[in-house]
């Protein structure tokens, strides 16, 4: 017996160290396409960007290392700070996309003949792209031909220009990409109404709770998930509101309506621009503003494992 | 912008079409993707073939917007033999880059140093030729003849009658001059016509170069008289929302008189219903009373990238396009002025009227976006678009262009 297993012992270790290892390593086989594709068009761009952002480069000539300049100057850089403050408005108003998307659904759940044709056209407006959004906002708001100028006109107004009017501009572009926003929000939480517990609200019922005290404590709670992911897929979708910018105003009336998005490309890569490492700075500030969200939300769901495992 | 995906699409469909060059081929890669350049391009590409029967030439169509950003690729990478692109500024950067070729030999073979002698400057730097200049455009003023007839107006001469016309048409509740500036580069054409007038071509050339400041009094000087056309309202209402497209609308519709522009409004003007009766053109007029007139006329061109595999053949080529006949009927064509001075020009009143005026012109201007470089142009042209919506500001944005150009021009 002890001769059989010291025969058998090195036969086990010949297996080598991957028969050995292979529950470590199995995950890792699994996971590597993913995380060599996520290294090389994520991490590596990021990390790409942030050296370019030390140089002056047009794309063509060799660049040249210039330090920390094109931070400095984006210190002194009005269009900067407009573009900025317009991302801060493009955060907090499309965050109203939350609440009314939410109404909306609670508006939607019930059970009515055809409304499943009634949501799919609320859902509508996510479906087509936002160029196609972009396009019909910018005629809506055409101060000569568009619908605004007719309902102006009934009341014996003249219209304001709302894309040519750095005061009402990105209100302009806010409000056609809440449209499609809300219609997202909406069915989130159309999905996430169907999770309810038809005994807790019963519950409530038994208990007094009514309309807004029904919401706010029985239903809204149930939905913490459906809220968390809105506010998440909110806050993403108003740092790169590039689409709609570009489409209805290319950032004018004279950068008025820029986002950073919007004038890292301008600078980086549009006609009049290749300021590749000044664009690249952009990016870099865009990222950290970008890192407050990511590692929120990080932090969220490392917490909901570790409670729920 | 819009075209972008579009053209990125096309362009490098186009590109993989142009790496499969052999030799004895001349690849072309040029940007008319409308029909009439195209078209012209055709045919003088099939002469070109007939006058060398030993060239082969493989020519890509590139989408005009999407081209602009192609260029940048192809050149560094997979080189054609001749590629399009624009004079003066617009093509130092790939000049100072060494992606084109100095092709001042071609000048001195084909006799283009007399023949194109008008274009010359600008396609010069470093006192080395860069290019071959092939159509060029004027600018001016487009009128509504039949407007001007009904009120009375004659064709203004100088900035006093242009401002009694002005005064007249917004008397009678017609817009006196209609303009989009959504994509900026048409209030750039206001600007620039009012500082050749008013300052001339030199000072043009020294303000697009960065010798001259922005707040400087001269450039005062333009912004006053460009005061004198907003405060009465003299431009239609809401131009920051139109492209130049779109602002020829109230033109058709007899809602405005007048529109500072290329030749290249003719054609979807008379599409759109006006006639050599009721539009008419006229050179913008004098400020400066005496100061020689120079004109803007942007020219379009062919280089040699500096990566070609095929100059020789390419040399050929250049030397051909400039050619008085070839130029004629080229143009003819594309409804565009020949460059060469020796070239007829097609039987149209426009291009009649923009031959004279730019052979008599004491210089030729590429453009302000063209002239300066463009971080500085990009600038400049929110500027005006700024300035025009709020002509109070006039201070402040001259103030800050000072700004960037001092660090546009550092180098």
């Amino acid at each position: 017996m002890a001769m059989a297993t010291a025969t058998d012992l090195p036969t086990i270790e010949s297996k080598g160290f991957i028969h050995r290892n292979r529950m470590k390593i199995a995950p890792w086989l699994f996971l590597a396409p993913a995380i060599i594709m996520f290294l090389i068009y994520v991490i590596l761009p990021i990390f790409q960007s942030m050296s370019i952002s030390f140089y002056e480069w047009d794309g063509l000539s060799d660049p040249v290392f210039v330090g920390v300049a094109n931070y400095i100057e984006l210190l002194d850089d009005e269009l900067f700070y407009t573009s900025l403050k317009n991302n801060i408005l493009w955060l907090v108003l499309y965050m109203l996309a939350v609440p009314a998307g939410l109404f909306i659904a609670l508006f939607l759940n019930q059970n009515v003949w055809g409304i499943r044709l009634y949501k799919s056209m609320f859902f509508f407006p996510f479906v087509i792209s936002q160029v196609v959004v972009g396009l019909v906002f910018s005629w809506f708001y055409d101060p000569t031909n568009g619908i605004l100028a007719l309902i102006y006109g009934i009341f014996g107004g003249t219209a304001p220009a709302i894309l040519a009017d750095e005061r009402y501009v990105t209100y302009g572009i806010i409000a056609a990409g809440l449209w499609p926003q809300i219609a997202y929000c909406m069915i989130l939480y159309l999905t996430g109404l169907n999770n309810v517990s038809p005994d807790q609200v019963e519950a409530g019922r038994l208990d007094g709770a009514r309309g807004w005290k029904m919401l706010w404590y029985v239903v809204l709670p149930q939905l913490r998930p459906a809220t968390f992911i809105a506010v998440v897929v909110t806050v993403i979708g108003a740092l790169r509101s590039f689409d709609l910018v570009s489409i209805m105003t290319s950032g004018g009336p004279y950068g008025s309506s820029n986002v950073l998005a919007y004038y890292m490309y301008e600078t980086a890569l549009s006609e009049y621009g290749y300021r590749m490492g000044y664009g690249a700075a952009i990016a870099v500030v865009l990222f950290l503003i970008m890192m407050v969200y990511i590692s929120f939300f990080l932090y969220r769901m490392y917490r909901q494992e570790v409670e729920e495992g | 912008m819009k075209f972008t995906i579009k053209s990125a699409v096309l362009g490098s469909a186009a590109w993989a079409l142009a790496s499969t060059a052999f030799a004895g081929e001349l690849v072309i890669n040029y940007d008319g993707s409308d029909p009439a350049p195209k078209a012209a391009f055709t045919k003088v590409i099939a002469d070109f073939e007939a006058a060398n029967p030993d060239i082969k030439v493989k020519w890509n169509l590139f989408d005009h917007e999407g081209y602009k950003t192609s260029i940048r690729n192809f050149l560094t990478a997979e080189a054609p033999d001749v590629a399009a692109w624009y004079a003066g500024n617009r093509m130092k950067p790939f000049v100072d880059a060494g992606l084109f070729e100095d092709v001042s030999d071609v000048w001195e073979s084909a006799g283009y140093n007399e023949t194109l002698a008008a274009s010359a400057p600008s396609m010069t730097i470093d006192g080395k030729k860069w290019g071959v200049p092939y159509t060029y455009y004027q600018w001016g003023v487009y009128y509504r003849k039949d407007i001007f007839k009904d009120l009375g107006i004659e064709v203004p001469q100088n900035w006093e009658q242009f401002l009694a016309a002005c005064a007249k048409l917004k008397e009678n509740d017609i817009a006196p001059i209609t303009i989009g500036t959504k994509f900026l580069w048409t209030a750039a054409g206001v600007f620039d016509y009012l500082n050749l007038r008013t300052n001339g071509y030199e000072f043009h050339n020294d303000l697009t170069a960065g010798k001259v400041k922005y707040t400087d009094p001269k450039v005062q000087a333009v912004f006053d008289k460009w005061d004198e056309l907003i405060e009465p309202g003299y431009f239609i209402k809401n131009h920051a929302t139109y492209s130049w497209q779109e602002a020829l609308a109230p033109m058709v519709q007899g809602k405005a008189a007048m529109y500072v522009m290329g030749n290249f409004a003719v054609a979807p003007l008379k599409k759109a219903g006006l006639t050599d009766e009721t539009l008419g053109y006229f050179q913008f007029p004098e400020i400066t009373p005496g100061l020689p007139k120079a004109e803007e006329a942007p020219t379009d061109t062919f280089h040699i990238p500096a990566k070609a595999k095929n100059k020789e053949d390419a040399r050929k080529f250049l030397a051909f396009l400039a050619q008085a006949d070839v130029q004629t009927e080229w143009n003819e064509t594309l409804g565009q002025l020949p460059v060469n001075s020796k070239s007829q020009v097609a039987d149209d009143q426009f291009l009649k009227a923009g031959f004279e005026v730019l052979n008599n012109a004491k210089g030729i201007a590429q453009f302000y976006d063209r002239d300066a470089p463009a971080a500085m142009a990009k600038a400049g042209m929110e500027g005006f678009q700024e300035y025009m919506i709020n002509p109070d500001r006039r201070q402040k944005i001259l103030e800050r262009l000072d700004k960037v150009a001092k660090r546009v021009y550092k180098k």
